[in-house]
């Protein structure tokens, strides 16, 4: 065989390594591209995986009748409500009775959340039985702790450029040492509300006004979106009108979603004075803006459909409609569906609409309902972003590990669905 | 069995029929009604964008808010002297926009179509199968988790990087959120330039490979010219994503109106201030809110430009190769 290399001319070889390099260019935007999202994903998980868990103090605490329930009544109100700080301060004075100085001692306390109080007075809420007792219990310690038990507080740094002490880390080394503080899974971040304290700050309260509102954005923006796809494939015929949805849709699908949280703003809360902040605006104006993607997504399928199961059903003797809706929706369902949910996963990325029409407040409460005040899961990470407590850096992480998660669980289902249901004609 | 007479046979069919034609009619005026939510959303977002612009415009002169160089709704805040102290001009918002656009698309752009060309053209069909869903999943992350990134990595890493050469970078600057804002935008060029290159006929590359060039040249000289109107709907789209797009430059972008083309400087985006002037308790007919309508109107119109352009090369192309 002859060897072209040698009987090629310099001018070939310089074009077929323009052509090798033509094709690595490729390689390396697509290199580019996908490290980018590799380092965005190791970036967050690895500033993220922190929040997953939590720091806690090991008490001995004494439920002191006295300063939780004088009377005696153990009226679960009032027990929820009980001054449980004293109890706190207590059994950390017992773990460290040398320190004794006021000042000394309220820098003691700030070892512990400030929301550990509320955590004790639920805890007695719910055991009664605690009170006139003693007994060991593991209380959340503060963030700057939990920082500094993650390794993310450099102590070498000059004390006064950081915000646990020189004082504080031998009491935690103390505490250490004792095998009295340790680091358990965060179950808090799961089941607590937004809070100001990033170790008492959880997603719960996001995740339901996310669930809430993508419940208003299906109940609305399915039926709306399936039976326009079947109007527009199925029924109409080409007119102005046609026409003129159709070109309403394809706008729609690139206007700028901000646009529809302004919508929402001046007709939903403006017009008819639905309730701010809530699921059920949010929900709606997600609706909104995923109808174009299930409608595309919808007629596609449809369009799948072969013509032969319409001619069939008709020359049977079917009607329009019992064709279309018993024999061809059917068949187009699962296409229809996964578009669906590829238009809510979209909807559960979204942002600014809900910003614009008030689902941006700190709310402590967990939404119970589509007309609670509510955020949702993208928004809580806006918020927390934004605050300054260096704690919140992880649970921002976190938070959007979780929504990546949900993200990615959401698009492995329409992709199931597609390979489990779909037929190929 | 009952001796009544049966009723004519043609008559139960007459009846029947009528009864289908009206549940036909019934269900085809439900669909039709579905339909038209559409045009009502499209309508509903002209006409209150319109009509708080308007009342915007009564307030502050129009010309004053398009071709007005400064923007500090801030100082318009007394209710006596909107219009005279407050600063409405929305060209340092524009110029913010389009800094940041041109810089997400000088990312997006070359690798957008570097891949689209690897991907149609070179790719094995197992290669192209996994790297095109995941060159997708950049565009199905949401914006937050970006801006996020944006705020918290790369600004740092830039300023981190521009100091030691010498340069002030803000850490608000339009590069750190034009950069991220250009990854963000590779599959939205990526994935209709692809569906271009895919659709220019085979005829015409096999005239080219058989004519002796080589398949970077055909890509270059036969391939890429064929898909340019594709390629440049395409480009249009990523650009109204880029003017459009909110959380990235909310989070990552700077809130001063500056007047800068200068990458390595904070400036502020039309959505950006959207959102701050939005966010929070105001009153609802002051000069600051109803500027925020204003400038979505513009917004809309502008997206709505470029959109209906893209539409049309696209159609048109669809013509010529059909």
């Amino acid at each position: 065989m002859p060897d072209y290399q040698l009987t090629t001319s310099p001018s070939l070889r310089k074009r077929h390594a323009k052509e090798a390099r033509f094709k690595w260019y490729g390689r390396i935007a697509i290199g580019l591209s996908l490290g980018f999202l590799v380092f965005m994903f190791l970036a967050i998980i690895l500033r993220g995986a922190g929040a997953f868990s939590q720091t806690k103090i090991y008490l001995d605490v004494q439920f002191d009748e006295q300063i939780i329930d004088p009377t005696g009544a153990r009226n679960p109100q009032d027990l929820a409500r009980a001054n449980t700080k004293p109890l706190l301060t207590q059994s950390l004075s017992i773990i460290f009775p040398d320190v004794t100085q006021r000042k000394d001692k309220q820098r003691l306390y700030k070892l512990i959340s400030s929301g550990a109080v509320y955590e004790l007075a639920d805890q007695i809420q719910g055991h009664p039985e605690w009170i006139g007792t003693s007994r060991h219990i593991w209380v959340t310690a503060s963030a700057d702790v939990d920082l500094y038990m993650k390794g993310k507080i450099d102590t070498s740094l000059d004390e006064n450029l950081r915000k646990l002490k020189d004082r504080d880390v031998v009491w935690v080394d103390t505490l250490k040492a004792e095998g009295k503080i340790k680091k358990t899974f965060n179950t808090a971040f799961f089941t607590n509300g937004d809070s100001r304290e990033p170790e008492m700050a959880g997603i719960l309260g996001a995740t339901l006004g996310t669930f809430f509102s993508l419940l208003v954005c299906f109940a609305i923006a399915f039926p709306l979106g399936i039976l326009t796809a079947v109007y527009l494939e199925e029924y109409a015929k080409k007119s102005w009108l046609t026409n003129l949805i159709e070109i309403n849709i394809n706008n729609l699908a690139a206007v700028p979603s901000i646009v529809f949280g302004l919508l929402g703003l001046s007709i939903f809360l403006g017009v008819f004075h639905l309730p701010r902040s809530t699921p059920l605006v949010g929900g709606m104006v997600l609706a909104l803006m995923t109808l174009p993607t299930i409608i595309i997504a919808a007629r596609a399928s449809l369009r799948s459909v072969p013509n032969t199961i319409r001619d069939a059903a008709l020359g049977l003797g079917a009607s329009k409609t019992q064709t279309t809706f018993h024999h061809v929706v059917p068949l187009a369902a699962p296409g229809m569906l996964t578009g669906t949910i590829l238009g809510m996963a979209q909807a559960l990325g979204e942002t600014a609409p809900l910003l614009m029409i008030g689902m941006v407040a700190f709310i402590v409460d967990i939404p119970g309902s589509v007309t609670d005040v509510a955020t949702s899961l993208p928004v809580q990470i806006f918020l927390w972003a934004d605050s300054p407590e260096k704690g919140f850096v992880e649970r921002t992480s976190a938070a959007i590990i979780v929504l990546l998660v949900f993200l990615v669980l959401m698009n492995l289902l329409a992709v199931f669905l597609r390979k489990k249901l779909e037929r190929r004609w | 069995m009952s001796t009544l007479p049966k009723p004519p046979l043609d008559l139960t069919l007459r009846h029947a029929r009528a009864r289908t034609q009206i549940i036909e009619f019934l269900i085809q005026l439900v669909l039709i009604l579905c339909s038209l939510v559409a045009i009502l959303t499209t309508l509903g977002i002209v006409l209150s964008l319109a009509f708080e612009a308007f009342r915007f415009f009564e307030k502050i002169p129009i010309g004053d808010f398009i071709f007005g160089l400064e923007w500090s709704p801030q100082t318009a805040i007394r209710a006596d002297q909107v219009g005279s102290s407050g600063a409405f001009g929305v060209i340092p918002l524009l110029t913010g926009t389009l800094l940041i656009s041109f810089i997400a698309m000088a990312v997006a752009t070359p690798l957008g179509l570097l891949s689209a060309v690897y991907l149609a053209e070179y790719a094995r069909p197992k290669t192209r199968a996994v790297i095109k869903p995941l060159l997708e999943l950049l565009a199905g992350i949401p914006t937050v988790v970006y801006g996020f990134f944006a705020a918290l990595v790369v600004a740092p890493i830039l300023r981190g990087t521009g100091a030691s050469v010498g340069f002030e970078i803000s850490s608000e600057s339009a590069l750190a959120a034009g950069l991220v804002m250009g990854i963000m935008l590779v599959p939205f060029v990526s994935s209709l330039s692809d569906d271009a290159i895919n659709a220019v006929p085979q005829a015409l590359r096999d005239a080219s490979l058989g004519m002796g060039a080589t398949h970077a040249e055909t890509v270059q000289k036969v391939v890429l010219p064929a898909a340019t109107p594709g390629i440049v709907s395409s480009l249009l789209l990523a650009m109204s994503r880029a003017i459009g797009e909110t959380m990235i430059v909310v989070m990552a972008a700077g809130l001063a109106a500056k007047l800068s083309l200068n990458p390595l400087d904070a400036v502020t985006t039309m959505t950006v201030q959207i959102v701050t002037l939005l966010t929070g308790d105001q009153e609802f007919d002051s000069a600051k809110t109803l500027a925020a309508f204003a400038i979505a109107l513009f917004l809309f119109i502008l997206t709505l430009g470029l959109n209906i352009i893209a539409l049309k090369i696209v159609d048109s192309y669809r013509k010529k190769y059909a």
